[in-house]
């Protein structure tokens, strides 16, 4: 298996193409849902001022993210009373919510990777092309399998969006995943899509 | 009456961190069908993999630990108040041992609970009397978000895709909900299609016949005709363990039927994710037995 360390080069993900299995090393962070919609209004189209610790979170994730990965993650996470965090359950969550989001937050942040599941859409394959980034898909449900791969905990932003929902920073090495959308244009998942709309449309014909 | 919250927090614990038998031979089966080296068989090996590493750590299969939903048998005398007070205990004390993930958010406030109780609907809590000699069951099934988010609800006639208020219009919404999920909701998974009643009893049903074991036909001829002609269809289609592409999309179906208005004919499908984790205990006099 192709492993590759983050932050990422563009020569890197320009090589990068759909159906490569890849181990990743490196710093990440997750981002779900509240955090793609915290980006968007506070920082990119900047419908609502900055409040609370938002410009410090900011200042600690820009470098993070240059030429980083956002994992689409919710974690199990332990030691919440002790400070001493230790993920127990990490596997990806479902990428198309943030459809709407993701391209913006990768130019804005100018990263080179998302990880989830279940893959996401054309503007988000538009995105992959442009910046360029690319869609490493995980094994959804695989959440104690890995957490193993998860070494270390280094911080958390915006805890009070809850357990799930924070931007959690973690050390991981050989992260397994599968390039499904790369920045040549290609995705699996539009590819499988068509093919099975194919199938299903057979299917309906029948009594 | 007996305190049950320990043997409650039991049964939490050993459905989040461990997947039924049925479920997991299924899913062994599953991957001598796909191809060597290619990205279906990786997913399910992997997840083959996580299952018995789960069960070795007590770990969550899934980090989303669900909605819980609970369905308690209990004997008539019995007190319904007293059991949820133990099961709401037994929630809490599971996401402060990580078995469970923080899991209810307040929608208005988007604010998060923390012990995954949330008002007097989460966790989902079904009560039914039985004769007073008859033993309390309490039944546990955990759903995730990325499956529940790709279940779907029809109102037939659908004339977009052929489909009248028949068992044949019933199998083309339910392969048409199929085709949409894609991947997403964590396929290989299991169809839980309820036809008839309300919108509201429609989604219940199809969630409720989605406890009874892999395998189990319905009895009504026809309907069980079609569970194994929508699982052997949906399979044709080719999306695969989460999505890849291969031959197991779907591992089993499960049609239930209720009665409906005369105008409304609804079909609801529930899709499974293949981290189907359902449990059951069953309490006997002291004894308190898992399935």
């Amino acid at each position: 298996m192709r492993e590759i360390t983050i932050p990422i080069s563009d020569e890197t993900v320009r090589s990068l193409k759909v159906g490569e299995p890849v181990a990743l090393t490196g710093v990440m962070m997750t981002g779900r849902d509240a955090v793609h919609k915290w980006m968007i209004d506070t920082f990119i189209k900047q419908t609502r001022q900055p409040q609370g610790d938002d410009l410090e979170v900011y200042a600690a994730i820009k470098p993070l993210l240059e030429h980083g990965v956002i994992y689409h993650c919710g974690p199990v996470v332990a030691g919440l009373d002790t400070k001493e965090y230790k993920f127990v359950a990490a596997g990806p969550t479902t990428s198309i919510r943030e459809e709407p989001y993701q391209a913006d937050v990768m130019r804005h942040f100018d990263a080179r990777g998302v990880i989830g599941k279940g893959g996401m859409g054309p503007k988000t394959l538009a995105g992959c092309q442009e910046v360029p980034f690319v869609y490493f898909h995980a094994i959804g449900g695989a959440a104690s399998y890995i957490a193993q791969s998860v070494q270390k905990v280094l911080g958390v932003h915006k805890l009070d969006f809850g357990v799930p929902e924070a931007m959690w920073v973690i050390e991981v090495k050989e992260f397994p995943v599968v390039v499904t959308m790369d920045s040549h244009g290609g995705s699996q998942h539009a590819m499988i899509d068509e093919k099975s709309r194919k199938v299903f449309e057979e299917l309906l014909a029948k009594s | 009456m007996r305190d049950l919250t320990n043997e409650i927090l039991e049964l939490i614990r050993r459905t989040s961190t461990d997947l039924p038998h049925d479920v997991e031979t299924r899913l062994r089966e599953a991957v001598g069908k796909e191809e060597p080296g290619s990205a279906a068989r990786g997913a399910l090996e992997t997840i083959l993999k996580n299952i018995e590493l789960s069960r070795k750590n007590s770990t969550p299969l899934c980090q989303d630990t669900g909605t819980p939903i609970f369905y308690v048998h209990y004997p008539e005398g019995m007190s319904t108040r007293a059991l949820k007070k133990q099961i709401r205990e037994a929630m809490a004390e599971a996401t402060k041992r990580s078995y469970m993930r923080p899991n209810a958010v307040d929608a208005i406030y988007d604010k998060n609970s923390g012990n995954n109780l949330g008002g007097d609907e989460f966790p989902y809590i079904h009560f039914e009397e039985v004769d007073a000699g008859q033993p309390l069951t309490i039944e546990l099934m955990l759903k995730g978000g990325g499956c529940e988010n790709v279940g779907a609800q029809y109102s037939l006639p659908n004339s977009q895709l052929g489909a009248g208020r028949d068992l044949k219009g019933v199998r083309k919404v339910v392969l048409d909900a199929v085709q949409k999920a894609q991947g997403q909701g964590c396929a290989p998974g299991i169809l839980g299609v309820s036809i008839g009643g309300d919108r509201g009893s429609s989604y219940y049903a199809s969630k409720e016949v989605l406890f009874s074991k892999m395998g189990t036909r319905s009895e009504d001829p026809n309907l069980a005709e079609l569970e194994e002609r929508l699982t052997g269809e949906a399979n044709q289609m080719g999306i695969g363990p989460m999505g890849f592409g291969g031959q197991t999309t779907v591992l089993d179906t499960k049609i239930t039927g209720l009665h409906r208005l005369p105008a409304s004919y609804f079909v609801s499908v529930s899709y499974m994710c293949w981290a189907y984790r359902r449990r059951k205990m069953t309490v006997e006099g002291e004894e308190v037995v898992y399935d």
